[in-house]
């Protein structure tokens, strides 16, 4: 059991999308509550739809949720990222919380190495020290010398993933949101990643995580929620049922 | 640092802010010309180092919005601030003609998408940028000479160039003249009104290229007008979107784009090919 102050807790949150164009409403989730602290890894499971990818969003605030908190101790203070003001948000995205899909937003003429080192740049970090942790990085997952020039856009969908990978998780974050990020990755790049997260767990970072094969991840585990069954398993076999 | 987070504190509202102070603040702005309200009580945040693109429909007041903020218009009513460090606060509509025009060439550059509207066309494309510093102050032909190469060059103008004049150069050229013009005084505030609209998409992409570069070495704040929503979708931090001169929604780039809260906003996302 952890005695320290959570680094986030989620208490009674709720999605839904209103479509007007179909004067519908779409129910996501609701009554969704958890602790998480600093250097565990939560796995989120479900059936497809059942609302993973939704609630990682949220969090990260892609999307509005309709009702609850997102209590973040972030090093500026407490914040309820369901409710914090936009540029609250962009700051501590920059900062503090990273977000992992499984494309990337490949600019068109934008190197390789420059789509890495921007994170860095933009936290001032100065341009050949950044270059050359991006290339660190490119090299780490597998990304080969001769494409770190070229332009991703026109990379394969495993090569723009190395891409996103490298440039997702060169500024070390506190807290750490993955959506399928070993989708369309060869073994080798699967094997970087994992080290990586390692890493960043033992550092301190906390880390949410959708994996399509989480058996990939098996060893970083702490704990797991069922978004279909509403079911929270730690790795001691307590079992508890999400607050709803 | 500890906190205690047991207790649920009540729902903040308005959000609470962590440190940031905007750049420009605008409230209650509204604007008629005759019969057309073109700005209906419109407040606008921009905070430093963001891109804050603003989209659409034709008429929706967007344009009028940018002018605005470029002082060549004042609303009926409303307030304007800009936080600059050797200025005092105050509504920049109460300032008179040539304290505007200061202010602008010191402070505010803008990059129109008709490059007739920003620049001489006769004059070389070296000149028009050494107009702005000369509007500034600035006297020596060798600092302006050096200045406005420093200009072109970061805007990615050929200087080889450097000396033909607007007229007889591409619309991209005359885009990245005008750019060089908004930056040569390194501006607080970069104003961008559909600043790739007629360009060819090639062209297209390295101007938004160059922008983005200025943005993540120069740390300039800029407003970017468009009715692409690939071109704001690809720059902006956050996003504006204005109908019949009401701003109905604003939020973080990604969420207005995959979770628009306002019926218009859907529908533009939407028709987005």
């Amino acid at each position: 059991m952890q005695t320290t102050e959570p680094l986030l807790r989620v208490q009674g949150l709720a999605k839904t999308f209103r479509m007007y164009h179909l004067d519908s409403m779409l129910h996501a989730f609701e009554g969704i509550s958890f602790d998480l602290h600093a250097g565990e890894f939560l796995l989120l499971k479900g059936r497809n739809g059942a609302g993973k990818s939704t609630l990682l969003r949220t969090l990260w605030r892609s999307y509005l949720p309709v009702d609850g908190h997102i209590w973040y101790r972030s090093q500026l203070g407490m914040i309820d990222l369901a409710r914090a003001a936009d540029v609250d948000i962009a700051l501590l995205r920059r900062q503090e919380i990273g977000f992992v899909t499984q494309f990337l937003n490949a600019r068109p003429r934008v190197a390789a190495q420059d789509i890495v080192a921007e994170p860095l740049r933009l936290a001032g970090h100065a341009p050949d020290a950044a270059l050359e942790q991006a290339r660190h990085w490119l090299g780490e997952f597998g990304v080969r010398p001769e494409l770190w020039r070229a332009y991703p856009s026109t990379f394969s969908g495993g090569e723009q993933q190395k891409v996103n990978l490298a440039r997702a998780l060169i500024l070390p974050q506190r807290l750490l949101l993955l959506d399928e990020p070993t989708a369309s990755l060869d073994a080798g790049a699967r094997a970087a990643l994992v080290r990586r997260l390692a890493d960043l767990k033992s550092s301190g970072v906390a880390i949410i995580g959708v994996f399509h094969h989480p058996g990939d991840v098996a060893q970083l585990i702490d704990r797991e929620i069922d978004l279909a069954t509403r079911v929270i398993a730690d790795d001691s076999e307590r079992i508890d049922h999400v607050a709803l | 640092m500890s906190i205690d987070m047991s207790v649920s504190p009540a729902p903040l509202l308005p959000p609470q802010l962590m440190q940031t102070e905007a750049l420009l603040t605008m409230r209650g702005l509204s604007r008629s010309y005759g019969a057309v309200r073109a700005l209906r009580n419109v407040d606008v945040t921009v905070y430093p180092g963001e891109v804050m693109g603003v989209v659409g429909e034709s008429g929706s007041g967007k344009s009028t919005l940018l002018r605005m903020m470029n002082l060549e218009d004042t609303p009926d009513r409303g307030d304007y601030r800009l936080r600059l460090p050797d200025r005092d606060d105050c509504n920049l509509f109460d300032l008179g003609r040539y304290q505007r025009r200061m202010l602008c060439a010191h402070h505010i550059g803008i990059v129109y998408q008709n490059p007739h509207l920003g620049l001489l066309m006769r004059h070389s494309s070296s000149g028009n940028v050494a107009e702005r510093l000369l509007i500034a102050g600035e006297r020596s032909f060798d600092v302006l000479r050096s200045k406005a190469r420093d200009a072109l060059d970061a805007s990615e103008f050929p200087l080889a160039r450097m000396d033909a004049r607007p007229a007889e150069l591409s619309g991209g050229m005359q885009q990245r003249v005008q750019l060089a013009k908004a930056i040569a005084l390194e501006p607080a505030l970069l104003l961008l009104d559909e600043p790739t609209t007629g360009l060819d998409v090639s062209v297209q992409a390295l101007v938004l290229d160059t922008l983005k570069r200025l943005q993540r070495d120069r740390h300039i704040t800029m407003v970017l007008v468009s009715h692409d929503l690939g071109v704001i979708r690809t720059m902006a931090d956050r996003v504006l979107v204005m109908r019949h001169g009401e701003v109905v929604e604003q939020g973080l780039a990604d969420q207005v784009f995959q979770d628009p809260q306002h019926p218009y906003t859907q529908q533009l996302v939407h028709a987005k090919l």
